[in-house]
């Protein structure tokens, strides 16, 4: 496997396996992040093309993590990773999706085509990045494939379904954001009381679930006192 | 009853922090932590706690705060950072050194001319609830902390010990040595390919400015353009604390500790970590050179800087005592009340 080493100050190494979103890519990276153990290894972040490392220069050296990565990179890739796919209810209706109009005029579909596309589609989850437990995921089919919003919103509500050029992503928490909003969910991505903070692991995969306002609202119910349980099984990677 | 803090006046940004929470930068939480570790772990160790206890930030503007415990032992460290204590003429007493205060005391915290931030340190330390392994506030998603905010008046920051111990308290020998006015030091990429010969010439051979727009995300540095080669827009990848982002503009951004985890915009060069507290320091207005250097000079700068904060808490020295009565140390042994409370 060919890698780039690139430098991030003293703390901190990138392993870059090319330069596009590419699932064949995310494998690799994904594989290195689940697999690299390291005496001064702090932790490491996985995105799209690279793994940063991130290490402690009081305990190890750039040079020495990069040996021992290229080591591990030579050897024969290990079994597949597995993880979660994870049924999202999604509500893509009325004031939910605030774009979907928007969205069906820039691509030439109807709003019901646009979300029997957007929910049809099983997601890989990249990376996590932007805020806590905000899912990278791809791709999307490419009739959806859109740029950015020329005018981001201040505010995108909490659980909000967005697209943007290959992607798509949940906002867990409230924040300005360019992506054109087309539905959103009651589920929450992003609990750090919980065993596991984040919902989502880079790897895992999502499927987008349509509900109405009203399944909608008793699931809200449920996620607020505790009670729900999203669906979810194992899948091979 | 519970040992606090109480806040009278919050100061313009004052939040708990203490080294940070790493591990979570895979599910997108930033690091957070202070951002000048060096004066945090200074202002720990001259009250006898633990390096990266929790303690308050103090940024541009101090608190004013009154002491809801039987005694509480503190210590202030930041270049030129001062707290005065008692509302009519005030005691003033200077940083790089610890003492006893009893109940009901007032102080204020008087952060100095020359750094943007300085860090209260308190005898046990402040006792919030960890939130991923840490204290550390971090507002954007209101997790750590005081309700994952800065303070406000009214709050009470909980103390993690009721009282002072009993012993002497601790200074720094002689006056630490004024800030250098050194290069920022650079290591430069992961993305230098990304911009022209010439922008990375001016990026180390300009002076540049922090603006008004820095918090504790990131600082804008007003200077001259840095022109990319071809187009600013990267595939998304991680981002090191330090790291000097470009966007389209070509004004660079230089990210702190609770930067996103991720980001979209070619990173010309990175500070090396033993300069992190350097630019924590610096206030909007205040300019900044850098030279690069080596990863491998980096990485020994970096154990060179461990070794001098070694060296420096070992050589902290004891306050004299005035007459002979060391009454933080009476105050902390409980002698006074439990002579007056007559139980024994």
């Amino acid at each position: 496997m060919k890698v780039r080493f690139l430098a991030a100050g003293d703390r901190a190494l990138v392993v870059e396996f090319g330069d596009r979103i590419d699932r064949a890519l995310s494998a690799e990276v994904l594989r290195l992040h689940a697999s690299l153990r390291s005496s001064g290894l702090v932790e490491t972040v996985p995105s799209f093309r690279s793994l940063m490392v991130h290490y402690d220069p009081l305990v190890t050296t750039g040079t020495a993590l990069e040996h021992a990565i290229s080591i591990l990179l030579d050897r024969e890739p290990g079994s597949r990773s597995t993880g979660t796919l994870w049924r999202v209810p999604v509500c893509y209706d009325g004031e939910f999706a605030p774009d979907l109009a928007e969205v069906g005029r820039l691509t030439g579909l109807s709003p019901g085509e646009v979300v029997a596309l957007h929910s049809a589609t099983r997601y890989h989850i990249y990376m996590l990045g932007f805020l806590p437990g905000f899912p990278y995921m791809g791709d999307l089919p490419a009739r959806l494939a859109l740029p950015r919003r020329a005018d981001p919103r201040v505010r995108v509500p909490t659980g909000s379904i967005a697209i943007a050029t290959t992607l798509t992503a949940i906002y867990p928490y409230e924040s300005p954001g360019g992506w054109h909003l087309i539905g959103a969910t009651p589920i929450r991505l992003f609990d750090p009381e919980r065993a596991q903070p984040a919902l989502f692991t880079p790897g895992d995969a999502v499927q987008c679930e349509p509900v109405d306002a009203v399944a909608f609202a008793s699931i809200k119910t449920a996620v607020d006192n505790g009670s729900y349980q999203i669906a979810s099984e194992p899948i091979a990677g | 009853m519970t040992a606090a803090l109480k806040v009278l006046a919050p100061g313009l940004h004052t939040t708990v922090q203490d080294l940070g929470r790493p591990g979570y930068q895979a599910i997108g939480v930033p690091v957070s932590g202070a951002l000048d570790g060096f004066s945090l772990r200074l202002a720990n160790a001259l009250v006898g706690n633990f390096s990266g206890s929790p303690a308050l930030e103090i940024l541009l503007s101090g608190p004013t705060l009154e002491v809801a415990a039987d005694t509480v032992r503190v210590a202030l460290a930041g270049t030129g950072a001062s707290l005065e204590i008692g509302a009519e003429k005030p005691r003033v007493i200077g940083a790089g050194q610890s003492l006893t205060l009893p109940r009901g005391e007032v102080f204020q915290i008087v952060p100095g001319e020359q750094s943007a931030c300085c860090y209260l340190a308190a005898e046990g330390g402040i006792a919030v609830p960890l939130v991923l392994g840490s204290a550390s506030t971090y507002v954007r998603a209101a997790i750590g902390g005081i309700e994952g905010r800065a303070l406000r008046r009214g709050d009470v920051v909980p103390l993690g010990v009721a009282c002072a111990s009993a012993r002497a308290e601790l200074r720094l020998p002689s006056p630490p040595p004024p800030a250098g006015e050194h290069p920022i030091r650079v290591v430069l990429g992961p993305q230098q390919e990304y911009f022209t010969a010439e922008a990375v010439a001016t990026l180390l051979g300009s002076e540049f400015r922090v603006s008004p727009a820095a918090d504790r995300m990131g600082m804008r540095l007003d200077g001259p353009p840095l022109r990319h080669r071809h187009g600013w827009d990267i595939v998304s990848d991680a981002i090191a604390t330090g790291a000097i982002q470009v966007p389209g503009s070509g004004q660079p951004i230089l990210l702190l500790a609770d930067h996103q985890t991720t980001g979209g915009y070619p990173k010309i060069a990175t500070v090396v970590s033993a300069d992190l507290p350097v630019v924590g320091r610096r206030r909007p207005g205040d300019a900044l050179r850098f030279v690069a250097i080596t990863v491998e000079t980096a990485e020994a700068l970096c154990r060179d800087a461990e070794r001098r904060l070694v060296e420096l808490v070992a050589a902290l020295e004891a306050v004299p005592q005035r007459n002979g009565i060391d009454l933080g140390s009476l105050y902390g042994g409980n002698l006074i009340s439990g002579v007056v409370s007559g139980f024994e």
